[in-house]
């Protein structure tokens, strides 16, 4: 073997070596958070976690009743607002192609989705907040549903295109008007594939505490009312993280528990779906 | 029910409804412009655009604001972060994509997708409690006393050692953007076509060599908007980095030491303002965080179609 092969094999060599390093040091640290989360997250999970409201500070026990509550309703009015706007506009996109809105509205939702989440907060701050006067459970769906409509849309539109037109063809030929064809036939066949992009939306949603702090706020009392502050667990999670009091660290690490867990089983179904 | 309600005045109400939800989604992004805008428009007025951000002076009780701290503090962070984030990021696109066995392909590119999944506060949370007393031991108090024994100029620029700041908040960011440059590369890779390589690995090609001469190239275009929604990602980021950052809006800043980014100050001391002036220098803050994602954004765009003109589409 000349010297010069020699190099070049020992070159593959290390730069495979490398590619393989660049891999680890990528998930060695997420394996790393996933078994903190679960080894400190399961011992906080008693009954009292899902039942009781927070105890006062320092006190000890209690539990998460009202953030959960809180993120089900937030997350869920956030869920319905993103996917009437964006499921009309991710057929807007896909089945008018010649609508004179479509190229703003393409680009319009390609801008959203890049757009920090927390900004999403002060709108909502000033258009919800402000004129309503208090902090609320809807001003957190509001910001929210601004931050999961490009997901929603995008995924909308993706599926349809994939829709054969045949399809639709064969439901003019039976003389449905355009609109029984988009509801009836092609929004069905698009089923699964829409409610991947849901739930995406969703797993991005739910996680989210920055939009959520200066509008959803934070609630200590259970409330089953979006117009009064709420608490959601990545909200409580972060009050909990940072404050001095051992007993709610612990609790924080039951809510990151909680929550990763719900996240990870919402993206992964959304990731089976979407393979087959 | 009359044909003609159920053909043509269906037809027009169906479109008119998707049309008008649409104009909805329209109407929510100019909203987002226009109540920054205006909201900043006090801060604006009494600093001045270009003097609001290029004062370094921010004191919430005095009631001067300067954005340039914070600003300094998102283009460090982010900057830093994706340094460190490119290169591993693209090495497990490459990995998945190039090098690994056929059964561990998946598994690989769900767990890289699953650091996109996480949320936020829970990196700030592991962040605080296991990452932060990790560097703190074994990063910034060996660097640290070293540099107080041997080079003591370095003193005043590494700062205080105390695990919270800079260097914590980069690093937790560095691993939350990966997942975003990764999966595009990894996309973009897999695109390449089949035959390229082949006809690499003919000419007596190492495998390295197909990689870095012909698959890297041909998606570069791909890796490029990887890049740049990573860089997004890590502009925006705000719950992990204000668990971290240790939220110091002074300058000058020191590698370890308490800083702020835009997206921090805003969560920090949103609700605590209570001046119309100290939450409008807020909203400005917004703002500026909202042009600084246009414009990455439109500069992706702009490069993006320049790469792929040129040669290959991703």
């Amino acid at each position: 073997m000349n010297a010069n092969l020699r190099r070049r094999y020992l070159r593959d060599w290390l730069m495979q070596g490398l590619v393989f390093l660049g891999t680890a040091v990528v998930l060695v640290p997420l394996l790393f958070i996933l078994y903190y989360v679960l080894v400190q997250g399961i011992g906080a999970l008693s009954p009292a976690f899902f039942t009781r409201p927070p105890a006062p500070p320092g006190e000890g026990g209690g539990g998460m009743l009202p953030a959960i509550v809180g993120s089900l309703v937030v997350d869920s009015l956030a869920l319905v607002l993103a996917a009437v706007f964006g499921i009309a506009a991710g057929v807007l996109l896909a089945e008018y192609p010649d609508h004179p809105l479509n190229p703003l509205l393409r680009l319009v939702v390609d801008v959203m989705a890049g757009l920090p989440a927390i900004l999403m907060g002060l709108v909502a701050f000033v258009v919800v907040v402000k004129p309503l006067g208090h902090f609320s459970g809807l001003s957190g769906a509001v910001a929210l549903a601004l931050l999961m409509i490009p997901i929603v849309t995008r995924a909308t539109e993706g599926v349809l295109k994939l829709i054969p037109w045949e399809l639709t063809e064969a439901g003019l030929a039976l003389g449905l008007p355009r609109w029984r064809v988009i509801l009836s036939l092609v929004l069905p066949a698009a089923r699964g594939g829409i409610l991947t992009g849901l739930m995406l939306a969703l797993a991005r949603g739910a996680g989210e505490a920055a939009p959520l702090l200066f509008t959803a706020f934070g609630n200590p009392y259970l409330t089953f009312n979006p117009l009064e502050p709420m608490d959601t667990l990545p909200l409580k999670l972060y009050v909990y993280a940072i404050s001095p009091y051992e007993d709610w660290h612990r609790q924080a690490w039951g809510a990151a528990l909680l929550l990763a867990a719900a996240i990870m089983a919402a993206s992964f179904l959304a990731r089976r779906t979407l393979r087959r | 029910m009359p044909e003609w309600i159920y053909r043509r005045l269906g037809d027009r109400l169906f479109a008119t409804l998707v049309a008008v939800l649409g104009l909805g989604v329209v109407g929510a992004a100019l909203l987002i412009t226009v109540v920054l805008y205006q909201g900043s428009a006090e801060a604006f007025r009494t600093f001045g655009f270009f003097g609001f951000l290029t004062s370094s002076v921010w004191d919430a009780v005095r009631g001067v604001f300067g954005a340039w701290p914070p600003l300094l503090g998102t283009l460090i962070t982010a900057s830093l972060a994706l340094l460190l984030a490119f290169f591993p990021a693209l090495a497990a696109a490459i990995f998945v994509v190039e090098m690994a066995p056929r059964w561990l392909r998946e598994p690989v590119a769900y767990l890289v997708d699953l650091l996109a999944a996480l949320p936020s506060v829970v990196y700030g949370l592991w962040g605080i409690f296991v990452l932060v007393p990790l560097v703190r031991a074994h990063l910034e108090l060996p660097l640290f006393t070293w540099a107080a024994a041997r080079a003591p100029l370095l003193v005043p620029l590494l700062g205080p050692p105390t695990g919270i700041g800079l260097l914590s908040a980069t690093l937790v960011l560095a691993l939350m953007i990966v997942p975003y440059a990764s999966s595009l590369a990894r996309d973009a890779l897999a695109l390449v076509p089949q035959s390229q390589r082949e006809a690499m690995f003919a000419l007596g090609a190492t495998r390295w060599e197909v990689v870095r001469r012909v698959v890297i190239p041909y998606a570069r275009a791909g890796i490029f908007s990887g890049v740049v929604l990573a860089l997004a990602r890590a502009l925006g980021e705000t719950m992990a980095v204000t668990m971290l950052i240790g939220n110091a809006v002074n300058l000058p800043y020191t590698v370890f030491g308490p800083a702020a980014t835009m997206a921090s100050l805003i969560a920090n001391e949103f609700t605590e303002a209570d001046t119309d002036l100290h939450l409008s220098a807020l909203v400005a803050v917004g703002f500026v965080l909202l042009l600084l994602s246009l414009l990455t954004n439109l500069a992706a765009t702009w490069v993006l179609h320049r790469l792929s003109r040129k040669e290959v589409r991703r």
